[in-house]
């Protein structure tokens, strides 16, 4: 049994469980105490300092963040000398901060700024500190954008880094005035162990670390007469846009996108689902494959685990830490490089235009897509196979700029050839979609029935739980495929890459024998990708992951392999899974990389 | 040069050559026994902060948890303190007893010595003293063994729980309190850390009673103390000294007879203008503003040829450079306070801006995360408010 403390809070009597902080305890009754370096996601710093509060006949206050409520107290957390406190941490935080609001990305949507417009600094201020400072340059890598003059040091990106991820390509370097956030050796961003998932991005509270954003280059290509721009919208962009203009999380707004980038200019717009269908195709041929050179002709060299290859983060994750183990990826490209490839050929063709006139653009929930449409191997339409790569946040502004009204727009539907998507192309979107999806073609394809789960909802692979199992014994096969009679398919998911890293390292000490595992580098999968809409906490991530799967459930055709625009390019163009012409525009390889 | 007004004393360091019989005298006594005299000592800290060092003990006894440390806090860094370092020298096996005991009583199997990083010079000497003094440990069978933890130069380590994040190898940064060391203090297990002086002290009090120890002292702050004295004196060095002196006989006694000032306590101590030398008692209890002021030892004496605003300047550039960064009161506000005086000392902002500088000095002394940022504020706001014409002109 927990125990139970009490405390008053602003002379309201509140009573909760023993360790639950003074803040924490605030919020049950709706007292809302500003916080900085405080984050849901993360644990505790306490270092802003923005969030203290008064203990009633204590001198000191107390960050009410780090602060467990004990029994008896009399917290005021709006007391005269809480109030000037804070407003002068404050004013010493915006002292230290290049405050060029106008010319920042985060202008608006600052965490600072906003709390500086609670109170009114109508005295000289602090000293600007900036000048003195000798702040470098802004640090850019293709995904993200580093300014240390707006950094405030709440060490938000550091814990990001090291707590979800694992990866801690940030860290606190130096003491005192000179301390600051910097990688490792101090080394350029696009040249250290970042796996540019830009989970930090999504958790800095200024615009220290924003994306890099190709959002000129996308007006220019779009006023270009002579080009033929095209746009893909990734699964997870059409239930978090919404959030971007005041719409709850969760809301589904796929209808009001399409017709928001038509308007924009795009002369086509597609999906990503399409290419997201076409990948289970590939990837799912590739398992089983594997499965037959494994189970039937004895090759041992053959890999498993499999691994889904779809999220760049976790991609790159793997070619920095695990490079001995990259023939497990799958080859199979991401949906956004498969999408690419086809733009500038399939595409071209069919609508008779020259691919050199194509501009390619993509609409990602993502910042390591960036990373990934510059990769040099991804040219395999003998063009940059995705010239742009846009965040969600990105797509929000430009929707701004152009003065569209984006909640009273029609819905619109999506263009043809490459628009068209099933149910398991729309739960890429989520942890565990992938598997799905893929679970849901390969078991119809080798046993001539529907996986075995009602309404196709495979729910042990779905959730928030860090790491999922599941497995499906495959009964009665197909002639082509009696090889895998009674053949028990063992999968497992994990997203965020601490969760990664574990999984890896029990594949590596050979605890587990998986033949197939998803990874999404981000938690809870593309709906909480470094390029979605701010903030994000399980809250949230949880209601945009039921969006995704009641977007899978309204769908009429639910799986990848019943698609008619993926049958028709298999027809067309692909002739068959694996085929010639696959294997050039649809796979690739993977480049080991340092773990320093 | 004997003293005028002042006792040495010399219980720390007189080399009684008795540390077997004294480990054995405690390790017969109960626990309870040993607490309770540390208590009625009235020892507390002697690093600055004056926790009662029995209840430190008890509270960590009392914690369940099969792992348990004992740290002797050796980073001594605050600016003119030096006297750890004489007793490390001079009397290590008391430092040793006191460690035993307090393993005693919590139950830990292993002690550090925090050993600051310019004092590595110390450590071949002070390894021969421990492994004579394991030696002694395995006479009486107790299984406890110490061992030398360097630091890396960071005054902020000295700090306790910035200290058990870098003996961890983690950045040395000070944690959210609670929970307190005697909860999770190193590797998250209940650990005490004490002075160096400390430990010292509960040696005399085993070997000569509770009585003589309390005898010394005024009213909370019993027993003597370690001074460090430096700057504008004839005669510096170190002194054990009772509690409870006035600063006038201390300076009577240690000044060039033209003491304008005296630092009490380091940088991050206060600094007491002539005038209220008569009225100054050094010992734990009340601020500047009441009778009493805490030292770990640090007494520094600058006569009238010294400018206080370059005292404070120095001190400032000390904080801006020491501060370990993460928290928004001591990062920013000791650049502030620096660039403020330099400031208003070249005329580029008006003298009134040092009433908003001690302004922020109060806001960072209630809302800084840990002892460094908080106590920035009392060498500031004493040396403002009493030299405010030296900050100016």
């Amino acid at each position: 049994m927990t125990t139970k403390v009490n405390c008053k809070i602003d002379n309201i009597s509140v009573s909760v469980e023993q360790g639950t902080t003074i803040l924490e305890a605030a919020k049950k009754i709706n007292i809302k105490v500003p916080t900085l370096c405080y984050h849901e996601d993360l644990c505790v710093a306490g270092n802003c300092r923005v969030c203290i509060v008064e203990q009633v006949g204590t001198d000191r206050l107390l960050p009410s963040c780090a602060t467990p409520v004990a029994e008896g107290m009399e917290i005021i957390t709006n007391s005269l000398r809480v109030r000037n406190a804070r407003k002068r941490i404050i004013e010493l935080l915006i002292s230290e901060h290049n405050a060029d609001c106008t010319k920042c990305f985060k202008n608006t949507k600052c965490e600072l700024q906003s709390l500086a417009s609670e109170y009114i600094f109508n005295d000289e201020g602090f000293i600007n500190l900036v000048p003195y400072k000798n702040y470098k340059e802004v640090h850019l890598s293709p995904s993200i954008s580093k300014d240390d003059s707006k950094c405030i040091r709440c060490q938000r990106c550091v814990r990001t880094c090291s707590e979800l991820q694992d990866i801690s390509a940030l860290t606190v370097a130096y003491k005192g005035a000179n301390m600051k956030i910097s990688t490792f050796f101090e080394k350029p961003m696009y040249e250290v162990v970042c796996t540019n998932c830009g989970q930090c991005v999504n958790r800095c509270p200024t615009g220290a670390l924003v994306e890099r954003s190709y959002i000129d280059q996308v007006w220019d290509a779009i006023y270009d007469s002579k080009k033929h721009v095209v746009v893909q919208t990734a699964p997870a962009v059409r239930i978090a846009l919404g959030e971007s203009f005041g719409l709850p999380p969760g809301a589904i707004v796929t209808g009001q996108m399409v017709a928001a980038l038509k308007r924009l200019g795009f002369d086509s717009v597609l999906d990503t689902d399409f290419s997201a269908d076409l990948t289970i195709m590939e990837e799912g041929a590739e398992l089983l494959n594997r499965l037959r050179m494994s189970l039937k002709e004895n090759d041992t060299t053959v890999r498993f685990p499999m691994a889904t290859s779809c999220s760049p983060g976790w991609v790159k994750f793997m070619e920095h830490a695990y490079p001995e183990y990259l023939d497990n990826l799958s080859s199979a490209k991401s949906p956004q490089q498969m999408f690419g490839a086809l733009a500038k050929t399939y595409y071209a063709r069919k609508r008779n235009i020259d691919p050199k006139n194509i501009v390619s653009v993509s609409v990602m929930p993502c910042t390591a897509k960036k990373y990934e449409a510059n990769r040099p191997e991804m040219h395999a339409s003998g063009y940059k196979d995705v010239d742009y790569v846009v965040t969600t946040r990105e797509l929000a502004m430009m929707i701004k700029q152009a003065g569209i009204d984006f909640l009273a727009l029609p819905e619109d539907d999506y263009d043809s050839l490459m628009g068209e998507s099933s149910g398991a192309g729309v739960i890429f979107g989520a942890t565990g979609g992938v598997m799905e999806a893929a679970l849901r073609t390969v078991y119809e394809l080798v046993t001539g029935r529907e996986v075995p789960f009602e309404h196709l909802n495979i729910l042990p692979v779905r959730g928030m739980e860090s790491v999922k199992e599941a497995s499906i014994v495959i009964n009665n096969p197909l002639p082509e495929w009696d090889f895998l009679d009674g053949v028990e398919l063992k999968t497992c998911v994990a997203h965020g890459l601490s969760n990664a890293k574990m999984i890896m390292e029990k594949v590596k000490r050979g605890e587990v024998n998986y033949h197939f595992i998803e990874v999404m580098a981000c938690p809870g999968g593309c709906i909480g990708g470094g390029g979605q809409p701010i903030p994000t906490n399980y809250v949230i991530r949880k209601k945009r992951t039921d969006a995704i799967y009641s977007e899978d459930e309204g769908k009429p055709i639910r799986k990848s392999h019943e698609n008619p625009e993926i049958k028709m390019v298999y027809d067309d163009f692909l002739k068959e899974p694996l085929g010639h012409k696959s294997h050039k525009l649809l796979h690739t390889h993977y480049t080991p990389r340092n773990r320093y | 040069m004997a003293t005028k007004h002042l006792m040495r004393l010399d219980l720390i360091f007189k080399n009684e050559r008795d540390t077997a019989d004294i480990l054995k005298k405690v390790m017969t006594k109960s626990n309870n026994d040993i607490i309770n005299e540390l208590i009625s000592s009235g020892l507390k800290g002697r690093g600055g902060a004056g926790f009662p060092t029995g209840l430190k003990w008890k509270l960590t006894a009392d914690e369940v948890s099969d792992e348990k440390y004992i740290i002797c806090n050796a980073d001594e860094g605050e600016p003119g303190t030096f006297k750890d370092r004489e007793i490390l020298v001079r009397v290590p096996d008391k430092v040793w007893t006191g460690m035993a005991a307090c393993a005693k009583i919590i139950g830990a199997k292993e002690g550090f010595i925090y050993l600051r990083g310019e004092y590595d010079f110390l450590k071949k000497e002070l390894l021969k003293s421990i492994d004579e003094f394991h030696l002694l440990l395995d006479e009486l069978n107790f299984p406890f063994r110490i061992n030398i933890f360097s630091g890396s130069g960071a005054y902020i380590c000295g700090e306790e729980s910035a200290l058990f994040e870098s003996m961890q190898g983690d950045r040395g940064e000070p944690r959210n309190k609670p929970p307190f060391p005697t909860q999770k203090g190193y590797r998250n297990k209940p650990t005490v850390i004490n002075n160096v002086e400390t430990l010292a002290h509960t040696y005399s009090i085993f070997k000569y009673g509770v009585d003589i120890f309390r005898d010394l002292g005024v009213q909370d702050s019993r027993g003597s103390k370690v001074f460090s004295v430096s700057g504008d004196t004839p005669i510096p060095g170190i002194y054990e000294l009772e509690f409870g002196m006035t600063l006038q006989r201390f300076v009577e006694d240690f000044g060039d007879g033209d003491a304008k000032a005296v630092q009490v306590g380091g940088a991050s101590g206060f600094c007491v203008p002539r005038k209220k030398f008569e009225k100054t008692i050094i010992g734990y209890q009340g601020k500047l503003t009441g009778t009493s002021l805490p030292t770990g030892g640090s007494m520094m004496i600058f006569n009238s040829s010294r400018s206080m605003y370059n005292v404070l300047h120095n001190y400032l550039e000390f904080f801006v450079e020491e501060s370990c960064g993460q928290c928004t009161p001591c990062r920013v506000g000791t650049q502030q306070l620096l660039l403020g005086i330099e400031k208003v000392k070249r005329g580029e902002l008006p003298s009134g801006y040092l009433d908003k500088l001690l302004d922020l000095a109060e806001t960072m002394r209630i809302t800084a995360k840990c002892g460094l940022g908080q106590s920035v504020a009392n060498s500031f706001s004493s040396i403002v408010e009493n030299f405010k014409e030296e900050m100016i002109y």
